[in-house]
């Protein structure tokens, strides 16, 4: 299954350098308007072609991925940084209060879909990226708690766990020596994978408003100016949208590349 | 089987007033002063103070709260600051499109999803396996609403098979509103089932490598017959945990993909009142979306007990 | 005509060979054991017969049921023969049962998918096969899930359901290996009973020679793949040929060389009235919580230099005793004192006296760490752990002590066997010098041959090191042999105690009568005795 891994890791390059090169350069300065070139399908000049505004769709994609990788990335931070220790920390006490009342935590999150904590965050503190990063990550915390958990409670029955417990390590010490480097590898996949929602939850947000502002770019927010549009300029909300679906399908595909790689299970096959 | 339900039927309680204690601090306390941030910065005093009294901001947050509640629990969600009438009439009407949408995209994504992850499986390793396995990898890469507008273009711009939006009322007749509904529910549909069918897939195979699977076969079961009688129950477990969860996200899905239609649902409401600072509306529709999950998340449990027969023995 | 004869079978999997050559008849009526270490393929053979190979098996030869060759017999018939005409008993009977289907459904499906079409004919027949197999309606109903037996009385379930159609051909894998002593009897005269009402033949697999001889008219011994010699139980045991099946009883039989006993009024380890509770979940919604006793009211002492057994079957407590002994668990009642302090005070250095060797070869190190890591871990019970210098020297010798070389540390521990594992984890014990090492079935997932090493090793580091040690066991022949008095434990009490020599060969409690009277013993170990 390298071809996975290889293939993903090519598909989710391709964005993230796009989103760093646009620091430096981008085809056209979207902030110039250039409304007589409005609405051109793809073309020599403009290989993405222009929107109602006559703005380059290739240079929008290039900050528009800044954007969404940006968001998705820090909300994956948040729920590692938080869900992590949690996770930890109730499988270590579990079966006592603060395990009990980390899972139950854990299910009230699970109520709220990350676009019901935009819009309760957005309807107080307002819109922007910033709010957007915060819902998708506190949707994170509870799923990588609930990960690690699961995961750290299979390691605690086993006897090299006894084995630590018997020297008198710390329950927080054996939690990080010894069942922190064996569950990384599961962290690291489910990461990509979070990485991923991330990206379609950002451009959900975006398209209906509650994510990154104008004059910030996003791919979700093109969507959404594309729509009106559809039927007369088909290719505005084509490159947007195939952008999402490719940087989304590349991490998935590495996410399953890198669980094959680091985790080669050999399956005994049943008859 | 009784007790679970009891412990079940607790935990949904808690559940709820937890949550509603969580959407009444971060609305009504986090922002300081709601009526100041309702009307602005440039609001006049007497306009402020007839506003709180309005709102009865006067009241200690506390009671406040219990007021809230109170009220929700008898149907009285308040009176709109921006449309100026009663909250709970304009949530009901909308909840009549959102609420049918996401029930009909999850019985569609089922639908999909269950033969799709059971042909996986059983032809585990087999091109239609492959095929499977790519095509869901694709539906779950792709963005529900644009997926939507595509369809658009597709069936109702180019094909005429449906109309572009909207939605005729369901006083018009039962298979109008499904006709206006079905578009959007198969845009909805087609990334969950995708999810689903993987979980499906895999919960299955999962099942498959288990010891009495081996014994089945030893008793004379072919392969089908091991898959349908009893891997397939066991594996069910899994899969009902994902459908409770998926049915949360079909919720928000549903709200944002009505931006796509035009559908006069729950969605157009909520980012309408945000817009406007109406936090009284957006209270109550966050509110009531959390509590239709937590329901639904009820329902899955009990679903549990009947399919696994170690719940129902135990606490 | 002979009800199966295998004939010159091979089985490659994904090209590399798995069974050369294997030959060997089983006549109706006729008990035959498959016998060897893991890995001799015993248990692929039995898959075989039964045409349940694993995919990428490509198998060659004759196998022969009642005539008819298995391996070039199209997967439809082989559906109608399993179940039907041969059916099959696992090992593992907790996890063999389906957890959502009734007891009653799950036999009676061998019945129905074999032409019992009428519902309630085969509930009947099920009913009667489960009362045959130990299991009657009163107590039993049909409507029971697995989940509410224990494991004995589950595997009499798979046996109900691989016996409800009178099959020619029962072939058992390992069944009683997972299963109590006691349990492991009644089990083997099931199956003794069954073989000779419907005269059955049995294909026996097992590792254990005790049990072999016990059982079995034939025993077919193999090793990586081959069998090795074969014939009439009775005539191999007394007059074995192949060097093979020599060190297989060998090591079955060995008594490691013990130092003589050293008594010594010195203890180390006292335990006074240990009593440790557990509440159970409550059973009805406002019903009282039930508490459980696991541990209670157990005394014991360990003095210096003093090999002490533990024996017990499952859920007698003994793992909880052990949990307790090693400060992992609080008690309820009663005091553990090691070395002058009570457990729940120990200060670390002291601590550094009281070491442990897991049971599970697989699961005792963190699979991250280098093994020169793994065999530091108690170095965190010293105020002050020794320079690198030391600690290299101290793992070095502690590898080399126990047959393992000093290269070994830089590995990791994916890349030792079982038995080397288990060496490592005695290393593991003995890095501090410890005075007590508590054996926790250290040797219980051991090969037979593996075991008798391991045990000889202990034999000697108890010498070398003036090492005193429990050890804890279900297997009443090893402990016999390798310690100086023994605790019988049930239920949470101490039910016999003393010299071990004592204790087993006159022994005073019911309890202790009965598992001695369980346990198989191969006829060599009678002769010994008297000598």
């Amino acid at each position: 299954m390298r071809r996975n891994l290889i293939l993903g890791a090519v598909l989710t390059g391709t964005f993230v350098l796009a989103a760093l090169v646009s620091f430096v350069f981008t085809p056209y300065d979207i902030e110039a308007l250039d409304i007589p070139n409005k609405l051109q399908p793809p073309n020599g000049a403009h290989w993405f072609g222009t929107d109602h505004f006559g703005r380059d769709i290739l240079s929008m994609i290039m900050l528009g991925a800044r954007t969404s990788i940006a968001v998705a990335l820090l909300a994956v931070g948040i729920g590692m940084g938080l869900g992590i220790p949690l996770g930890l920390a109730a499988a270590a006490r579990h079966g006592r209060a603060l395990d009990e009342f980390i899972m139950r935590g854990n299910d009230l999150i699970f109520a709220f879909p990350s676009l019901v904590i935009a819009i309760l965050i957005t309807a107080t503190f307002g819109a922007g990226a910033v709010n957007a990063i915060i819902a998708i990550g506190i949707f994170n915390v509870p799923v990588f708690a609930r990960l690690t958990r699961g995961a750290a409670l299979g390691l605690w029955g086993r006897d090299f766990i006894l084995a630590a417990r018997v020297v008198g390590k710390s329950s927080a010490r054996i939690s990080v020596e010894h069942i922190l480097p064996n569950i990384a590898n599961l962290m690291i996949v489910q990461g990509t994978i979070q990485f991923s929602l991330g990206i379609l939850a950002e451009a959900g947000l975006s398209y209906v408003g509650l994510g990154a502002q104008p004059p910030t770019p996003s791919w979700g927010r093109m969507l959404a100016d594309a729509q009106t549009l559809v039927s007369i300029a088909p290719h505005l909300a084509l490159f947007p949208g195939m952008a999402i679906v490719l940087t989304v399908l590349g991490l998935n595909l590495m996410g399953d590349g890198l669980r094959d790689w680091l985790d080669p299970r050999l399956r005994v096959v049943r008859a | 089987m009784v007790r679970y339900a009891l412990k079940r039927a607790l935990s949904l309680v808690i559940s709820l007033i937890v949550a509603s204690a969580v959407i009444f601090l971060v609305v009504e306390v986090a922002p300081g002063d709601p009526a100041s941030f309702m009307l602005g910065l440039n609001a006049q005093p007497d306009t402020l103070a007839a506003l709180r009294a309005e709102l009865g901001l006067d009241v200690p947050r506390l009671q406040r709260y219990f007021l809230w509640v109170g009220g929700m629990v008898q149907g009285d969600f308040g009176i709109s600051y921006a449309y100026r009438s009663p909250v709970a009439q304009m949530i009901a009407e909308r909840m009549w499109v959102s609420l049918p949408l996401a029930l009909y995209a999850l019985g569609l994504s089922t639908a999909i999803a269950f033969p799709a992850g059971i042909y996986a499986a059983s032809r585990r390793g087999t091109l239609g396996d492959t095929v499977v396995m790519g095509a869901t990898q694709l539906g779950v890469a792709v963005p529900n609403f644009w997926f939507a507008m595509i369809c658009v273009l597709i069936f109702a711009i180019n094909l005429r098979w449906f109309s572009a939006g909207g939605f005729p009322g369901w006083e018009k007749g039962f298979w109008g509103g499904v006709k206006a509904l079905t578009l959007p529910a198969i845009a909805l549909a087609l990334p969950q089932g995708a999810i689903l069918a993987r979980v499906m897939r895999s919960s299955l195979l999962d099942m498959l490598g288990e010891d009495f699977i081996r014994t089945a076969r030893a008793k004379g079961l072919s392969r089908r017959q091991t898959l349908w009688r009893h891997a397939l129950r066991n594996a069910m477990i899994p899969v009902l945990t994902i459908i409770g969860l998926q049915f949360s996200f079909l919720l928000a899905g549903a709200i944002i993909i009505e931006q796509v239609f035009f559908l006069p649902g729950l969605g157009r409401l909520v980012f309408q009142s945000i817009s406007a600072r109406d936090l009284i509306v957006v209270e109550s529709v966050v509110m009531l979306l959390v509590f239709s999950v937590i329901v639904v998340n009820f329902a899955v449990d009990l679903a549990y007990a009947v399919v696994d027969p170690r719940l129902r023995a135990r606490t | 005509m002979t009800l199966l004869s295998v004939q010159g079978l091979d089985v490659a999997i994904n090209g590399a060979p798995i069974l050369r050559g294997v030959s060997f008849d089983i006549a109706p009526g006729q008990i035959v054991a498959l016998t060897g270490e893991s890995g001799s393929g015993k248990s692929m053979t039995a898959l075989a017969t039964m045409g349940l190979l694993p995919q990428g098996a490509v198998a060659a030869g004759k196998l022969l049921l009642e005539g008819r060759d298995i391996l070039t017999t199209p997967e439809t018939a082989l559906c109608a023969l399993r179940g039907n005409a041969m059916g099959m008993v696992f090992q593992e009977p907790m996890t063999a049962l389906n957890p959502v289907h009734s007891i009653g459904d799950q036999v009676a499906e061998t019945l129905r998918i074999h032409g019992t079409d009428s519902r309630a004919e085969a509930r009947r027949i099920a009913r009667d096969m489960l009362a045959r197999v130990g299991l009657p309606d009163d107590r039993f109903p049909l409507s029971r899930f697995p989940h509410e037996l224990s494991g004995g009385q589950r595997q009499r379930v798979v046996i109900a359901m691989a016996i409800a159609r009178r099959p020619r051909l029962l072939i058992a894998d390992e069944p009683t290996t997972a299963l109590d002593v006691t349990t492991q009897a009644q089990i083997l005269d099931l199956l003794r009973g069954l073989v000779a009402d419907f005269g059955m033949g049995l294909m026996m697999i097992t590792h254990d020679l005790a049990v072999v001889a016990k059982m079995a008219d034939r025993i077919v011994v193999m090793k990586d793949g081959a069998v090795v010699e074969q014939g009439e139980t009775r005539q191999i045991l007394h007059h074995m040929r192949h060097p093979y099946t020599r060190a297989l009883l060998a090591a079955s039989t060995h008594r490691p060389k013990l130092s003589p006993r050293i008594t010594k009024d010195d203890p180390i380890l006292t335990v006074t009235d240990a009593v440790r509770s557990y509440a159970e979940p409550r059973k009805t919604l406002f019903g009282p919580r039930t508490v459980r006793r696991a541990v209670d009211g157990v005394s014991l002492t360990i003095h210096n230099r003093e090999r002490v057994g533990l024996v017990g079957e499952s859920g007698c407590g003994k793992s909880t005793l052990t949990r307790a002994i090693l400060g992992l668990e609080p008690l309820q009642g009663g005091t553990i004192t090691a070395f002058g302090h009570d457990i729940a005070n120990l200060p670390p250095a002291l601590r550094s006296g009281l070491q442990v060797v897991f049971q599970d070869p697989y699961g005792s190190f963190n699979p991250r760490h280098k093994v020169a890591r793994l065999i530091a871990e108690p170095y965190h019970l010293l105020p002050r752990p020794p320079d690198s210098a030391r600690r290299e020297a101290d793992i070095a010798q502690a590898l080399t002590e126990v047959g393992l070389t000093p290269g070994d540390a830089d590995k990791y521990i994916h890349e030792f066997s079982g038995g080397q594992r288990q060496r490592i984890a005695i290393a593991r014990a003995l890095i501090l010098r410890p005075d007590l090492i508590v054996f926790d079935e250290a040797v219980s997932a051991l090969d037979v041959s593996v075991r008798a090493q391991v045990l000889d090793l202990l034999a000697r580091i108890s010498a070398s090191h003036g090492l005193a040690y429990l050890f804890i066991s279900h297997d009443l022949s090893v402990v016999r042999s390798v310690t100086d008095r023994v605790l019988v434990m049930k239920s949470g009490k101490i039910v016999e105690q003393g010299e071990t020599r004592a204790v087993f060969s006159n022994p005073q409690h019911p309890y202790t009568r009965a598992l001695i009277a369980a346990a198989p013993v191969l006829p060599a170990l009678h002769q010994e005795e008297t000598a």
